[in-house]
């Protein structure tokens, strides 16, 4: 009985995790790429579900408005960069500044509702929870693996070329980017552009796959992509080394990240206290390897010292 | 080939940590000349190279830079013209990417980045000659993040990101200053040979009046933000470490100044 209701749940988990995990790899880029947490991407996700979901009912074809909302996902970050850079804001607070700004635009555009249904039953949709089950290609899961493949290999290829590379440096040290002549402004912008777009992106997927946008569909979203980020790390870290493979840990971890929610459900958790679980996880996680940074060195001083040199 | 007129800057102006870094700074390099920089602590070394580099903006005065006005240039504008080695090894490179990486990130400086891929294979076995020539075996860990390096190897590549595209002016700040005597030795060695090779113009501060004396081929003294010795050619040649404290001795005047020199 268990098994089997675990079993029906799966293709659910993984599509919802693979819709999250383009979310996820969108918050990788700013979170490890440019080292800054942008909370904006709780917004731009209903954003990115707002705008496909409006468009789609006003006769705009879903391809389009899923491009659109990319573009939303864009201009989010845009704010959050510019506010950034241009106004001396700290990054966490120009991305709440956006964040909650959001929301009141986010219901603008739903047309002051805080939910808007979008059924598969009136307009053509590039994906729906109703066919997971199916063997068929109308299966999202087919296209969601394709969409992630494609995502992770147009990352691959731009942080591989001239400009990619300069948003590295960004990340990597800011000093040394400058002294190279890279302006670290525009570079932060163009990161959190990019984060943000593919963040609105896959609200856009999420929202017609559950035939809904709602106000509050990305609550929570940022510590969702974080946690898929670190089971990526923490599972693949190792065996991972190319950037490539890196991106595909977060939308594994994503995946990974949603069976397990499917799994403690069935266990009987109460959904309530599920965004407390998230949170508890998360925090653990990243607590983990800043202990162990406390205790390591001084062993690694103590080895240090018993060789009796140091190397060039 | 750089020209310094009237610098000014004060950092925390109109607060008790007031502090005039730079007062009326006049400096005129000529194309090619090797200046070495001393001074005790705070007499507006690093302040002068870093309003050179653009780090912040001057207060007054006016840098030129072969020509240029770049006073109100941003930083990253301006190292199209300025190859820079820093005092902490780890502000050279980034860490978490790898040393041909870095080295093709500085071969792009002043360069607009495009979509091109962002190192060639041609590059890469440029990269290879020019680290065999530093003699520390990196040409055979080229694929390894620069974090894994220490910090000789870290300023040894810096210096090789420095002058892979040649710039108008190296700034070399104390970069020697956070290794040991033996390291630091054979850094400034890979210094002086790049300098002689690329024809540079380089500024380099020093805490080490011996390295003042005997690298470069002029060497001015600060002091409360102005230059208050000047010694170049044949009498900088012959210059010698007693002298040097002498002379500043004479021109600082209080013994604690004249410490504050010697010790550091």
């Amino acid at each position: 009985m268990f098994f089997t209701s675990l079993l029906n749940s799966l293709p659910g988990a993984i599509a919802q995790g693979l819709i999250w995990g383009i979310m996820a790899i969108g918050v990788y880029l700013t979170f490890r790429i440019l080292d800054v947490a942008d909370l904006t991407v709780d917004g731009t996700l209903a954003a990115g579900g707002a705008t496909a979901v409006m468009l789609i009912r006003a006769g705009v074809d879903h391809r389009l408005a899923l491009l659109i909302a990319f573009a939303a996902g864009l201009l989010c970050g845009l704010i959050t960069g510019l506010l950034h850079t241009r106004c001396g804001i700290p990054a966490i607070l120009a991305g709440i500044l956006t964040q909650l700004a959001l929301y009141s635009v986010n219901l603008r555009i739903m047309g002051s509702k805080a939910n808007q249904a979008l059924s598969v039953d009136k307009y053509k949709l590039t994906l729906s929870q109703r066919f997971v089950r199916e063997l068929s290609l109308r299966n999202p899961l087919f296209l969601l693996m394709l969409l992630s493949v494609i995502v992770i290999g147009v990352l691959y290829w731009f942080f591989g070329t001239e400009k990619g590379s300069s948003i590295r440096a960004t990340g990597a040290n800011p000093a040394m980017a400058r002294a190279q002549g890279i302006d670290t402004n525009a570079n932060v912008v163009l990161g959190l552009m990019l984060s943000n777009g593919l963040v609105a992106f896959s609200g856009a997927l999420l929202a017609q796959y559950q035939g809904s946008a709602d106000v509050n569909m990305g609550r929570g979203g940022i510590v969702i992509g974080l946690a898929a980020v670190i089971i990526g790390e923490v599972i693949f870290g190792k065996v991972f080394i190319n950037f490539a493979l890196k991106l595909l840990a977060v939308a594994i971890g994503a995946i990974i990240y949603y069976i397990v929610l499917q799994l403690v459900l069935q266990l009987g958790l109460n959904t309530n206290d599920l965004k407390l679980l998230t949170s508890l996880v998360v925090a653990l996680f990243l607590a983990v390897p800043y202990w162990q940074s406390r205790i390591r060195p001084r062993r690694a001083k103590e080895a240090k010292a018993g060789e009796g040199g140091r190397a060039c | 080939m750089l020209k310094l007129e009237h610098l000014c800057k004060t950092f925390n102006a109109g607060t008790v940590n007031e502090k005039i870094a730079l007062a009326d700074l006049n400096l005129h390099l000529k194309e090619g000349e090797f200046l070495t920089v001393i001074g005790g602590n705070g007499a507006g070394k690093s302040t002068m190279l870093n309003a050179v580099a653009g780090t912040f903006p001057v207060d007054d005065g006016k840098i030129l830079i072969d020509g240029n006005d770049v006073t109100h240039m941003p930083e990253h504008k301006r190292a199209a013209f300025i190859g820079r080695v820093f005092q902490d090894p780890m502000m050279g490179t980034a860490p978490t990417m790898q040393i041909d990486e870095n080295l093709a990130l500085a071969a792009r400086r002043g360069q607009r980045r495009g979509l091109k891929w962002g190192i060639s294979r041609e590059e890469k076995e440029q990269y290879f000659e020019k680290l065999k020539e530093l003699g520390l075996g990196l040409e055979d860990r080229m694929s390894a993040k620069a974090g894994l390096l220490s910090g000789g190897q870290r300023q040894a590549l810096t210096l090789l990101m420095a002058s892979l595209r040649k710039p108008k002016l190296l700034l070399l700040d104390e970069h020697t200053a956070a290794l040991d005597p033996a390291t630091a030795a054979k850094v400034l060695e890979i210094s002086d040979r790049i300098v002689q090779e690329n024809h540079l113009t380089c500024m380099m501060i020093t805490h080490n009046m011996r390295d003042a004396i005997t690298h470069g081929d002029r060497l001015i003294m600060m002091n409360e933000g102005k230059i208050i010795l000047d010694i170049a050619g044949e009498e900088k040649k012959k210059l010698t470490k007693r002298e040097l404290l002498d002379r500043f001795a004479a021109l600082a005047g209080t013994q604690e100044e004249t410490d504050s020199v010697l010790l550091s």
